[in-house]
């Protein structure tokens, strides 16, 4: 049980409880939050995995990759909040409407 | 991997996992970004664990510091006391949620058995990336990745930022730009902190965008530290206007992209797309990196600046706390 392997299991339940968030919360901050937990947890898993071997010293490419993932996850965190204000803007409220009320197919 | 107990990470991973959880399961959305952010200065601390103090850097000032400004702004104009949905909505009914949490658990856990059993990877390029270190022009192997092995994942990614202040900037209300948002004048001791933090702010980025050729740092730590600067700016009101961008602003915004690009294509006549000629590969990485730093800086704070209040109301204020 290496460190890389316990923080790529900790990133595989941060993913897990993301997941979850991002389904049961019809509130959109909330969904955005949650998806910014899944990325982070995807992130943790990425370079732990890489680096789960015993003798293995840290391996630049993961890193670079989570690098770009984490400017990518700000740019859509902010776009998704600028959807979420004109959705505001436009409808008055923040989450997304349940089935009954919706108008036809 | 760093000697020591490993008892260590298996603390830190737990608290990030409890930390995540009680930010997703608060019922007060700003006790949930506030918590948010704390789960992102974790993260950090288990990245300098991992060896990564590139991300570490990026993860504290990018995943923490920018994004939870821009929940916490979001969740003050959108869901404070009093205006819009406060998050205490009915959720959604307990059985299928009861579900989901099974589903969702015993995935994570299927995912955790088979990482166990993992065989070591046969692909490690670790020696590839040492071996060809020296010709890469940059001594930090991270940078070196980023700006010389894998550039064009670097470049897509400065299009990515690119296009999501274009869709900030397509999706403003019309509103915001009649000054219905302006600056709040800052109280004294935002105003005095501003004054001795934002200089020592802008050496820093410069630091780092100089160091990250040699050691953790590179262009965007520097240019979210030059963001972080100018939301403090914003917050105590001296930030020009930068939103709609006037001509200098938008050269600046495309600076980092375009400067990027036109290097990758200038190598094309010597050889591919970003395969920088040999000799002056260091000088093209610093090159880049410094338009990048000032972009992404501007990028960021753009980001930040371009969701003002909701058109028709003022934000809450507490009072006047006196003017700087």
């Amino acid at each position: 049980m290496s460190p890389g392997l316990v923080y790529a299991a900790g990133g595989t339940l941060l993913f897990a409880l993301g997941l979850y968030a991002v389904l049961a919360h019809p509130h959109l901050l909330r969904k955005i939050l949650a998806f910014n937990v899944m990325g982070s947890g995807t992130f943790l898993a990425l370079v732990g995995l890489a680096q789960r071997g015993p003798h293995a010293g840290p391996d630049p490419v993961p890193q670079a990759l989570v690098l770009t993932g984490i400017v990518v996850a700000v740019s859509a965190t902010a776009f998704a909040l600028i959807l979420a204000r004109r959705y505001y803007a436009a409808t008055g409220r923040l989450d997304l409407p349940p089935e009954e009320e919706e108008g036809g197919p | 991997m760093s000697g020591g107990p490993w008892l260590l990470d298996a603390l830190i991973s737990l608290a990030l996992v409890w930390t995540a959880w009680r930010a997703l399961a608060a019922p007060d959305l700003f006790k949930a970004v506030v918590l948010f952010i704390a789960f992102g200065l974790l993260m950090a601390l288990a990245w300098v664990r991992l060896e990564a103090p590139d991300i570490a850097l990026a993860e504290a000032a990018i995943g923490a510091g920018l994004t939870g400004t821009l929940l916490l702004d979001a969740v003050g104009h959108l869901a404070a006391r009093g205006r819009g949905s406060r998050g205490r909505e009915p959720a959604t009914p307990f059985a299928p949620r009861l579900l989901l949490f099974a589903l969702s658990l015993s995935l994570g856990a299927a995912l955790i058995g088979v990482m166990a059993t993992l065989a070591p990877s046969p692909v490690d390029l670790r020696d590839l990336v040492a071996r060809e270190l020296d010709a890469s022009g940059a001594t930090n192997p991270v940078t070196a990745v980023l700006l010389n092995f894998r550039a064009y994942d670097t470049l897509l990614e400065v299009a990515v930022l690119l296009i999501a202040v274009l869709g900030v900037l397509a999706l403003r209300l019309a509103a915001a730009d009649t000054g219905a948002d302006v600056p709040v004048p800052a109280g004294a001791v935002l105003g005095g902190l501003v004054h001795l933090i934002v200089p020592l702010m802008l050496l820093l980025a410069g630091y780092l965008l100089w160091a990250g050729v040699h050691r953790p740092g590179g262009a965007f730590q520097a240019g979210a530290l030059l963001a972080a600067a100018g939301v403090l700016l914003r917050l105590s009101g001296r930030l020009p206007p930068l939103l709609p961008p006037s001509f200098w602003i938008r050269i600046g915004l495309a600076a980092g992209f375009t400067v990027f690009l036109c290097v990758g294509a200038a190598a094309l006549s010597t050889g591919s797309l970003l395969e920088y000629p040999g000799a002056a590969a260091g000088g093209l990485i610093a090159l880049i990196e410094s338009f990048l730093t000032v972009s992404i800086g501007l990028v960021l704070v753009s980001l930040f600046v371009g969701a003002p209040a909701p058109a028709g109301e003022t934000v809450e204020r507490r009072g006047p706390e006196g003017t700087a």
